[in-house]
């Protein structure tokens, strides 16, 4: 925990001062100032999620909800609020489409015993249970589309965590309808779905 | 370094604990008054419930994540249609369909399999009252193109007039859709693949009517079509 305040206190002062869009390369300063927290690569780091591969208007949607502090989690709070405020929305644009077409890894840290069992409350819901299928949003590889995430391939511990924090009562993108899904599925499903997710290519 | 163990303790412990146990309570409750409910009424419970109150508003919600939190429509990875204020009889009978893969869906055919038909009923009426404003976002630019065609036809092309059919402000009745207001993405895509997505399956369909008035459109006359009755109210 330390080193990552650490690192957000460094971050805040690189936002600050270095923001310079009109030399925009994948070694700017800018996306260093991401990949700082979320990995070499943007693949991910601890709490901080993959960002490569990422839709880009969904990068761009939560930078927003950043902002306008709706994404209201402890960890968007503690970090991600303060790592968005100086950042203008033309570079936010530049480092979304950036971080989008670096080719995704695979997380692949979950229980590959629940892989099948996840795949299949992916597919197709548990209709009995009020489970809707992920699918019909998601895309059939969990590739996401316009600003629906992918998901596929992230890491199960952010998965989860997300999936736990809708039924906590947090909150991300207005009206979207996450929170509800999030609501009915219980700890098994959360389980068996985020470690099917975290194998996903 | 820091572990997923100390990740999760970082998570708000007391408040997950607190709300976990009260939507347990809850949720053992529900079960329990609908459980009761069932077996009272038949003496045996199981698999298809009688749509108690608390099982429809449950549904509700289920339909309305995908279909719109007010029926109005929705855009995920596939365009989900409008429900609202839809003929209850053409909903009723799509979802029959979806059983009977007369109208190909993986996800509808699991979402329909589960109804009971008394479920399907009033999951119907319920859409059928709702008239939130249409869901919007289709191109502006075709469509008074898409009102001559919805009004007048193609006679040249033997396209009938939609509205003979689907009515003057696109409102349906009985087993014709309405399509006012629809999902102009949906409407594209049901146009443009009818065959391989209506009229599935041996058993002939009401769907059959439109096969040769979807197939003798072409590709932007459809989307004029769309782009005018998804604005309609």
């Amino acid at each position: 925990m330390k080193r990552i305040g650490l690192k957000i206190a460094i971050l805040a002062v690189f936002a600050t001062t270095a923001s310079n869009p009109s030399s925009w390369a994948g070694e700017s300063a800018a996306v260093r100032n991401c990949t700082w927290c979320h990995g070499t690569g943007a693949q991910g780091y601890t709490v901080a999620p993959r960002l490569a591969g990422q839709r880009p208007q969904y990068i761009m949607s939560q930078i927003r909800s950043f902002r306008e502090h709706s994404r209201n989690n402890p960890f968007s709070k503690q970090y991600m609020w303060s790592a968005v405020a100086a950042l203008d929305p033309h570079t936010a644009r530049d480092l979304a489409n950036y971080f989008a077409t670096i080719q995704p890894k695979p997380a692949n840290d979950g229980d590959s015993t629940l892989a099948s069992r996840g795949r299949t409350i992916y597919m197709d819901g548990i209709p009995e249970a009020n489970i809707v299928s992920c699918y019909a949003c998601h895309g059939p590889n969990a590739e996401g589309v316009r600003d629906i995430p992918r998901l596929g391939g992230l890491s199960y511990s952010y998965l989860k965590g997300r999936l736990e924090q809708w039924g906590q009562g947090y909150h991300s993108t207005p009206g979207s309808p996450m929170p509800m899904v999030a609501t009915h599925l219980g700890p098994d499903e959360v389980e068996a779905l985020t470690s099917y997710l975290s194998f996903v290519r | 370094m820091i572990g997923a163990r100390s990740v999760e303790a970082d998570a708000p412990g007391g408040r997950r604990g607190g709300r976990i146990v009260r939507t347990t309570g809850l949720r053992l409750a529900m079960q329990t008054l609908v459980l009761a409910m069932a077996f009272s009424v038949s003496g045996y419970a199981q698999e298809r419930l009688v749509p108690a109150k608390g099982g429809l508003e449950a549904k509700l919600e289920y339909c309305k994540t995908c279909h719109g939190l007010s029926g109005q429509g929705y855009l995920g990875y596939f365009p989900m249609p409008r429900l609202a204020g839809q003929q209850p009889e053409y909903i009723e009978a799509q979802l029959r369909a979806f059983i009977e893969r007369r109208r190909s869906n993986p996800v509808m055919r699991n979402v329909a399999h589960v109804l009971s038909p008394s479920m399907v009923t009033a999951l119907a009426m319920h859409f059928s009252h709702l008239h939130p404003p249409p869901f919007g976002g289709a191109p502006r630019g075709s469509i008074a193109t898409g009102k001559r065609i919805y009004e007048e036809g193609l006679p040249e092309a033997n396209v009938p007039a939609c509205s003979a059919c689907h009515g003057p402000e696109g409102k349906g009745q009985n087993e014709i859709p309405r399509l006012a207001g629809q999902v102009y993405q949906y409407t594209v895509g049901q146009l443009s693949g009818w065959k391989s997505e209506r009229g599935q399956g041996t058993a002939v369909d009401t769907s059959a009517i439109m096969a040769p008035t979807a197939h003798n459109l072409t590709r932007s006359q459809v989307e004029a079509v769309a782009a005018y009755v998804s604005y309609l109210q």
